[in-house]
């Protein structure tokens, strides 16, 4: 009967308007979309050169990009906070324990989602829309925005995949955000440290807008992806 | 058929009527390699300014590679290439013959964007303004007869419908030369007739069309020059 007085709790703690709770959601957001919208421009055009420029070392960078897909969030924590910690290359930044180095370590973390995910998007793509558009005098940027275009569903799906795990990682937030009430707490940091200290139903109220968004994105794709396929 | 200014294979003697000047295209050893095999060789290709040429030849005879390697899309070397009488270096392509020549590739791409959007593609990357960009696109839409079709989804298009949308997109860039890639391959009868016309109104106004042709679909236009394409070479045989 406990899990049933909780969820009611954590349903009246939503419903309520708790400005903590509300809080904590905010600077999810706030990093998780602040992160993606940074690094997805860089990472969509490197999966973009990947996909249609030769060069040497590309496939070595190709395997190690998908080998990224599988590095544990922690470690990729555990290495910017040597970065940035005060004996660290970077310490004098003070970015340690900071919103900044939690949207840091979200970018790392999405990137090479946001570039493989693209990549393979590209290269799926009709090989006469490139053909197409530098025939009909396009530039390379051009060209570049065209194709992008024309695969827009799976460059999208790269944003929601990024988006998907950056917004519930919990390694890397907590290791260079240091779950700072009002500050750096997320959550993913909120739902594993505050539940340990009897914050049962804040951490089901968190769960449930988690779930929710994660729900919400998806539903959003396949809904852009369906009305995308009717269109075709 | 008329009698063809055009040097073919080993012939070169056949320059009568066209001054060097009246070549929108001249070349001489044009090949192209690929895994080690020569797919394209060939020793003398003049087009005349004006005129419509049929390319044809059995399926891999690389009529589709000769027009891929005119418009940039494939790369291969040349002992002599002029383009409107001055000399090009295929391998740098200059925007000069890009914006001269106007592609068309078999089964025609359109982007899924919209029919008005894929016509003012070319217009809006060379820069043109806004009013420009809407009033020659508008003209490229009259031209071809497909203000029916401006309001539809791209995909949605029959085969010989894209083909006069991607016809009217290169001709609302008004180039010089035409390269169409098997133009009404596949076409119903009607989409042929419609898609014939437009290439004959191409004629007419005096552009010079290069056409890989299949079938003998096109052989009814006026004043073809006919071409004729074996293992990669230009040959002299019709």
């Amino acid at each position: 009967m406990e899990l049933i007085e909780t969820t009611r709790q954590a349903l009246e703690l939503l419903v309520s308007g708790d400005s903590g709770l509300w809080r904590i959601v905010w600077v999810s957001l706030k990093i998780s979309v602040g992160a993606l919208i940074l690094i997805s421009p860089l990472a969509i055009a490197a999966g973009y050169l990947l996909a249609t420029q030769s060069f040497p070392g590309r496939r070595l960078i190709v395997v190690i990009t998908q080998a990224l897909f599988a590095f544990p969030t922690v470690v990729v924590g555990l290495l910017l906070y040597m970065l940035l910690s005060r004996q660290g290359p970077l310490g004098s930044l003070h970015l340690l324990f900071t919103q900044t180095a939690m949207m840091i370590g979200q970018m790392l973390i999405a990137a090479p989602i946001l570039v493989a995910f693209t990549l393979s998007a590209v290269q799926g793509a009709d090989p006469r829309v490139r053909e197409t558009a530098i025939v009909l005098g396009a530039g390379r940027l051009r060209t570049a925005l065209t194709v992008l275009g024309e695969v827009r569903f799976g460059v999208m799906a790269a944003v929601f995949n990024g988006f998907g795990r950056v917004i519930s990682e919990v390694g890397c937030a907590l290791m260079v955000g240091g779950n700072i009430a009002g500050m750096t707490r997320n959550m993913p940091t909120a739902i594993a440290l505050e539940t340990t200290k009897g914050e049962f139903a804040q951490g089901v109220a968190l769960g449930i807008v988690l779930m929710a968004l994660a729900l919400g994105v998806n539903f959003a794709m396949s809904w852009a992806q369906g009305a995308g396929a009717q269109r075709q | 058929m008329s009698t063809a200014p055009v040097t073919l294979g080993s012939m070169n003697t056949t320059l009568r009527d066209a001054a060097p000047d009246d070549l929108v295209l001249s070349c001489a050893g044009l090949k192209r390699t690929a895994a080690s095999q020569v797919i394209l060789d060939v020793e003398r290709l003049d087009l005349t300014r004006g005129r419509t040429y049929l390319l044809s030849g059995a399926n891999g005879a690389g009529k589709t590679t000769l027009l891929r390697v005119l418009a940039g899309l494939d790369r291969a070397t040349c002992a002599r290439f002029l383009f409107d009488g001055a000399p090009v270096d295929l391998a740098k392509y200059p925007e000069r013959m890009r914006r001269q020549l106007g592609f068309v590739q078999h089964h025609p791409m359109l982007f899924s964007t919209s029919v008005q959007a894929n016509i003012a593609f070319g217009l809006r990357a060379a820069g043109a303004s806004g009013a420009e960009v809407k009033r020659r696109a508008a003209a490229a839409i009259e031209w071809a007869g497909i203000g029916a079709l401006v309001d539809r989804p791209p995909r949605g298009l029959s085969a010989g419908e894209k083909q006069r949308v991607a016809l009217a997109r290169a001709h609302a860039l008004d180039p010089g030369l035409y390269l169409l890639d098997e133009p009404t391959a596949n076409l119903d009868d009607n989409g042929k007739e419609l898609v014939t016309r437009l290439i004959d109104a191409i004629g007419a106004e005096g552009r010079t069309l290069l056409i890989a042709c299949h079938d003998r679909d096109l052989l009814g236009l006026p004043g073809v020059v006919r071409l004729h394409m074996t293992n990669g070479r230009l040959d002299n045989s019709l």
